[in-house]
């Protein structure tokens, strides 16, 4: 292969990672909060057709954006509603909301469907850095929300491990009880950090119908939400590891592509396969090595009850 | 005088049927607002739905036809939900029975009706068997989370199927269409006169007085209850929880799958790619919607079939089926947000004691 080839194909690792990477990034901060969303897919889908639909009518997709991110924040509202306040199952109540999410999308964008949008998020060298040979091109060629993907990995990684609320982030996915004992309320923590999730996704979502590929279409995540959870647990609840994870999936996704365009005799269908197989032999990878014991968060999936204190 | 929430051991029966009649009636209500904001009038959209899924002969059929793979999947996914193996990869399995199930008619084509039909359901079964067993095998093996594998083999069942039907199965015949070729009449399961609904409603029917007398009487039924609510119990009485994971898995997967084979054969007549709109994820909210019992589960699928026809009958109208699934998704809110209330009981009391902190 040569050069050029292998850096298009690395630029488009971290192209196709990023809507994954938000996600992820979503995921990874409520779960640390202690609650698990599936809804994640929904949320992405929502937050794409949100965020191409404002764009379309705006001409900003800047307001595509914010509205993405208000979308997916208010998704994850009601399922921090249902789990926080009401304790209801999680896994059901975010498999509802992909549920919901799918269709509210599918409702809301059928009119929106093979249009363009005039302004979208193209590719905006950063002048310098972007000359570096092979880095240069590979990670400073991309479009804005890309740069905003690295500083928000690198934020959450800060905000998490060094900053006093990142500490009390980590407490209340492991010991809420200790948290609500120094006089903080785990009710209000959690619904925010869900919401911080699902505007997160919303804007993963955005980032497909806005940059990845300009363009609505029903469906359109493919199950990224459902790659963007599985990460989380490959990353072992660490967004760095995340960000790897992310440009892996990307990477694989990439392949696929540039397969094809070279014309390999596989058949399309085979090679779009890949992110799903290769996402269970992730999953199966991390768990051999982990001999089956993840640090997940200790109290991950548990609703919290002030009277079972 | 003081009111509150107890928990309460034993389920209350009326809460238990009263309370998702209610919150389905929560969820008409929601997404009536919703569509009223969105410039409808929900009155006349759900009685457009109503009516066209019931109001004649064609659209009673239709429904039944709706009903029979979301009946099937619900079945096969409250198996596992009982268990709290929450497989919700129905879709996938369905696709891969499906796909077993046409290997038949197109491998032996000349086969009798009573060889050919119970050949191709035992191997419908054998492929989403197979499928949710290795779901079931990587989490007993590895403890890999089902829910995350059985969804990515959603997705590769299905483009798997598309493989076959663009590819090695396409009928040659066929126009370079993505299909395989027709049935043979002794590979069709026979319907009502000239109505599309199947004689595959007997199967569903029967299925479901039978998984009834199982998760009711018997020594199993009762043993995965024990798993899914308390594994170290379990463990405790000598369960076999890794034996179980398997078997519920591949039983789950079966019944998925057959509901593939009944697709293809009583509906569709040959392999084609989409030959589910989705019934594998529906039937998680019919399953659940049912509280996992056999016999709600066949009522509750014959209610979504309702919706679902109706919304495909609403699309006349200029508005979107996905409106039908969005109702859907909402009815699952608000059952799963319901929950709480079957599992605790209102309580007055005038005791100062009865208040803890």
């Amino acid at each position: 292969m040569s050069e050029t080839l292998i850096i298009s194909i690395l630029a488009a690792s971290i192209t196709a990672g990023t809507p994954i990477l938000f996600a992820a990034l979503g995921e990874l901060i409520a779960e640390r909060s202690g609650i698990m969303n599936l809804g994640v897919d929904g949320m992405m889908l929502v937050g794409a057709v949100t965020g191409f639909m404002i764009t379309v009518n705006t001409g900003n997709p800047w307001f595509g954006v914010g509205m993405a991110l208000a979308a997916g924040g208010l998704l994850a509202l009601i399922h921090a509603y249902l789990t926080v306040t009401l304790r209801a199952n999680q896994v059901v109540s975010g498999l509802a909301l992909t549920l919901f999410g799918s269709g509210l999308s599918d409702y809301l964008g059928k009119a929106y469907v093979g249009m363009r949008a005039e302004h979208t998020f193209g590719k905006l060298p950063i002048p310098g850095l972007s000359d570096i040979p092979i880095i240069g091109p590979v990670v400073f060629k991309q479009d804005i929300l890309v740069y905003i993907s690295y500083v928000l990995v690198a934020a959450t990684a800060f905000y998490l491990y060094k900053t006093r609320a990142g500490l009390f982030l980590r407490a209340l996915g492991e010991n809420p009880a200790a948290v609500d004992s120094v006089g903080i309320n785990v009710f209000r923590l959690r619904y925010f950090y869900v919401m911080i999730g699902g505007a997160l996704a919303g804007l993963g979502g955005a980032y497909l119908s806005l940059a990845y590929a300009p363009s609505w279409l029903e469906n359109m995540t493919a199950g990224r939400g459902w790659i963007a959870v599985a990460l989380v647990i490959f990353a072992i609840w660490d967004p760095w590891r995340a960000l790897a994870g992310s440009y892996l999936f990307g990477g694989v996704d990439a392949l696929g592509f540039h397969l094809q365009v070279i014309g390999l005799p596989i058949s399309i269908f085979i090679l779009n396969m890949l992110p799903y197989i290769f996402t269970i032999l992730v999953l199966i990878l991390v768990l051999i090595r982990k001999g089956g014991r993840l640090a997940s968060p200790q109290a991950l999936g548990v609703p919290y009850d002030r009277e079972e204190r | 005088m003081k009111i509150r929430l107890e928990k309460s051991l034993a389920q209350n029966k009326t809460s238990q049927i009263l309370v998702p009649v209610i919150a389905v009636f929560m969820a008409l209500l929601f997404c009536g607002v919703f569509l009223a904001v969105t410039g409808r009038d929900p009155f006349e959209v759900y009685q457009a739905m109503f009516a066209g899924a019931l109001g004649s002969e064609y659209g009673i059929s239709e429904t039944l036809v709706k009903m029979i793979p979301l009946a099937l999947c619900g079945l096969g996914i409250a198996v596992a939900f009982r268990m709290q193996i929450w497989n919700i990869g129905a879709e996938g399995q369905f696709y891969m029975g499906a796909c077993g199930a046409t290997w038949v008619p197109l491998t032996f084509p000349n086969l009798p009706f009573v060889v050919m039909i119970p050949f191709m359901i035992f191997m419908a079964a054998l492929g989403g068997g197979l499928w949710g067993l290795l779901a079931g095998w990587f989490k007993t093996k590895w403890q890999v989370s089902e829910t995350i594998t059985t969804l990515m083999m959603n997705y590769i069942a299905i483009l798997w199927v598309s493989y076959l039907v663009y590819g090695s199965w396409r009928d040659p015949k066929g126009l370079n269409f993505p299909l395989t070729a027709p049935f043979p009449d002794a590979a069709l399961i026979p319907t009502f006169g000239a109505l599309r609904v199947h004689y595959g409603i007997f199967a569903v029917l029967l299925l479901a007085v039978i998984f009834w007398l199982f998760f009711k009487g018997s020594k199993w039924g009762y043993e995965t209850l024990v798993i899914g609510s308390n594994p170290v119990a379990a463990r405790y009485a000598g369960m076999d929880i890794r034996k179980n994971v398997l078997l519920v898995m591949f039983i789950s997967g079966a019944i998925s799958g057959f509901a593939g084979m009944v697709e293809v054969s009583g509906i569709v007549g040959r392999l084609q790619p989409g030959i589910s709109p989705g019934y594998g994820y529906t039937a998680i909210s019919v399953a659940w919607l049912a509280r996992l019992h056999p016999i709600a589960i066949v009522i509750v699928a014959f209610l979504f079939a309702i919706i679902h026809v109706g919304g495909f009958m609403i699309q006349t109208m200029g508005i979107p089926s996905a409106a039908a699934t969005m109702l859907q998704g909402a009815i699952l809110f608000f059952v799963v947000g319901s929950e709480i209330l079957t599992q605790y009981e209102i309580k007055f009391s005038n005791k100062e004691e009865a208040q803890d902190e």
